[in-house]
């Protein structure tokens, strides 16, 4: 496919690969945010390019993964209601709860709907005026556009029983609040390219000069995160603390105006947990008091949360990277992708399911080769 | 689940700027997608798509410059090896 087979040229990679060595003089801990880089640096095996200096180190970029426990218990309890359609990405439906996930909810006779869009589910409040549609509004700013269009459009044409139960997040918040945490090794990160398509890498600016790290957005494909890694390590060396486009064929400095000005009108910023790392400030999006009226939150009163049993999965430190999976006690023996015990396994962006997958129950299977 | 993938317009319609669509091929795959937020972007133009929506139209002038540069690198140097194809992430 054009703009991502050419980005897969093995002379390409390789030749990036050494010129990342040739500049490198110390050792640097860079940090990969989005779980889609996580899984591509895995599935190709681009760590294990890099000298020994380096150290890729992978991030909470799993938008499934640190969605809150009460918020997947909440999705179950509307699944569960009569006259309730739960729309989701497919993503979602192995995420445990406190109990269950949304697929043995939908087993034991919930309605849960599995969609591509969020444009799908206003469909089906569209087309069901006697149903309550909900869509589970997971992602980041790369997703919240998607998701705040429909809520436009169904006040627009007065659709009044389409609804979200809102779980986004933001990224430049966690950021920060990794910097700023006392065991904090990052020195670099690859800001992740997709988010940045909607808000623009200015966002990032401040990130970069307050904390002294360098911030390059980074694209997808092997050839795409290398780059990315080298512009790092060259802005390492250089001690420049400073943002920099990897990824220009698809992120400009003030991103999608369209998108994010329709985002801003529809949601606000919030406070939000997130799984296994904790609640950061202004670092959600809710529903602006205007479109209450579309917030499943407040449209439906939920039961008591329960509290999560205590487990040994240690997936909150791996989505900080100060772990990787094959060090949890459970990889590949308790936990797998057939029984996850964490949103890490069970996500194709998670770690734990990335290392699972593409280097085996070792986690150390070296680059896989065609 | 923040990946878009690049595909090309054969298609606009829709009426209205928040009901603006097109049809958008994906190596052979045809969907209908929202343009709402690409209102520039035309028949033939390619846009990268998430979770049924075009967020950012495929600067193709940016995208060359970008592999000249990694051509130059790489005929600088050598590079063995080969990866299979797929979406990453996917
Ligand atoms: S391997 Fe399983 S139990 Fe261990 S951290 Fe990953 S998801 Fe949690």
């Amino acid at each position: 496919m054009k703009y991502s087979r050419e980005y897969r040229d093995p002379k390409l990679v390789h030749s990036l690969a050494d010129e990342i060595r040739r500049i490198t003089t110390r050792p640097w801990t860079i940090m990969e945010v989005c779980g889609g880089q996580t899984h591509a640096i895995v599935r190709f095996g681009l760590d294990q390019l890099l000298p020994k200096e380096i150290e890729l180190v992978h991030g909470p970029g799993c938008p499934v993964c640190v969605t809150d426990v009460s918020l997947v218990d909440q999705a179950i309890e509307l699944a569960e209601r009569d006259g309730v359609v739960l729309c989701t990405f497919g993503d979602m439906s192995r995420v445990p709860g406190s109990e269950k996930d949304l697929l043995s909810a939908k087993a034991a006779g919930g309605n849960v709907k599995t969609v591509y869009s969020p444009m799908d589910a206003l469909q089906l409040a569209n087309e069901n005026p006697d149903l309550e549609v909900v869509f589970f509004a997971v992602g980041f700013e790369t997703t919240a556009p998607t998701t705040a269009l429909t809520v436009e459009r169904a006040r627009a044409a007065g659709i009044d029983n389409y609804s979200l139960l809102v779980a986004h997040v933001l990224v430049p918040p966690v950021m920060e609040a990794l910097l700023e945490s006392p065991g904090n090794r990052v020195q670099g990160f690859l800001a992740a390219g997709h988010v940045c398509t909607v808000t623009g890498y200015r966002i990032y600016e401040p990130v970069a000069s307050s904390h002294g790290v360098p911030v390059v957005v980074t694209g997808f494909e092997p050839a795409d995160i290398l780059k990315g890694v080298l512009e790092t390590v060259r802005l390492l060396e250089d001690g420049r603390a400073e943002v920099q486009n990897a990824y220009s064929r698809a992120v400009k400095r003030d991103g999608n105006p369209h998108a994010w000005s329709m985002v801003e009108r529809v949601f606000e910023v919030c406070d939000r947990s997130w799984r296994g790392i904790g609640t950061f400030p202004g670092s959600g999006l809710k529903l602006r008091g205007e479109y209450a009226a579309y917030d499943a939150g407040q449209r439906f009163t939920f039961h008591e949360q329960h509290d999560l049993k205590p487990s040994e999965c240690i997936s909150g430190l791996i989505l900080q990277g100060a772990k990787k999976p094959p060090e949890c006690p459970l990889f590949g023996t308790v936990c797998t992708p057939e029984s996850p015990l964490g949103a890490t396994m069970v996500s194709s962006e998670g770690a734990c399911a990335a290392y699972y997958l593409h280097r085996g129950v070792e986690g150390t299977q070296s680059v896989e080769r065609s | 689940m923040c990946l878009a993938i690049p595909g090309r317009i054969l298609e606009v319609h829709g009426e209205g700027p928040l009901d603006l669509r097109g049809e958008v091929e994906f190596s052979g795959v045809r969907r209908e997608v929202s343009l709402a937020y690409v209102p520039e972007a035309g028949k033939g133009d390619w846009v990268l798509v998430h979770a049924g929506f075009a967020l950012q139209t495929v600067d193709e002038v940016e995208a060359q410059r970008t592999l000249e540069e990694l051509k130059r690198l790489a005929d600088a140097g050598g590079g063995l090896g080969a990866f299979d194809e797929g979406e990453p992430g996917a």
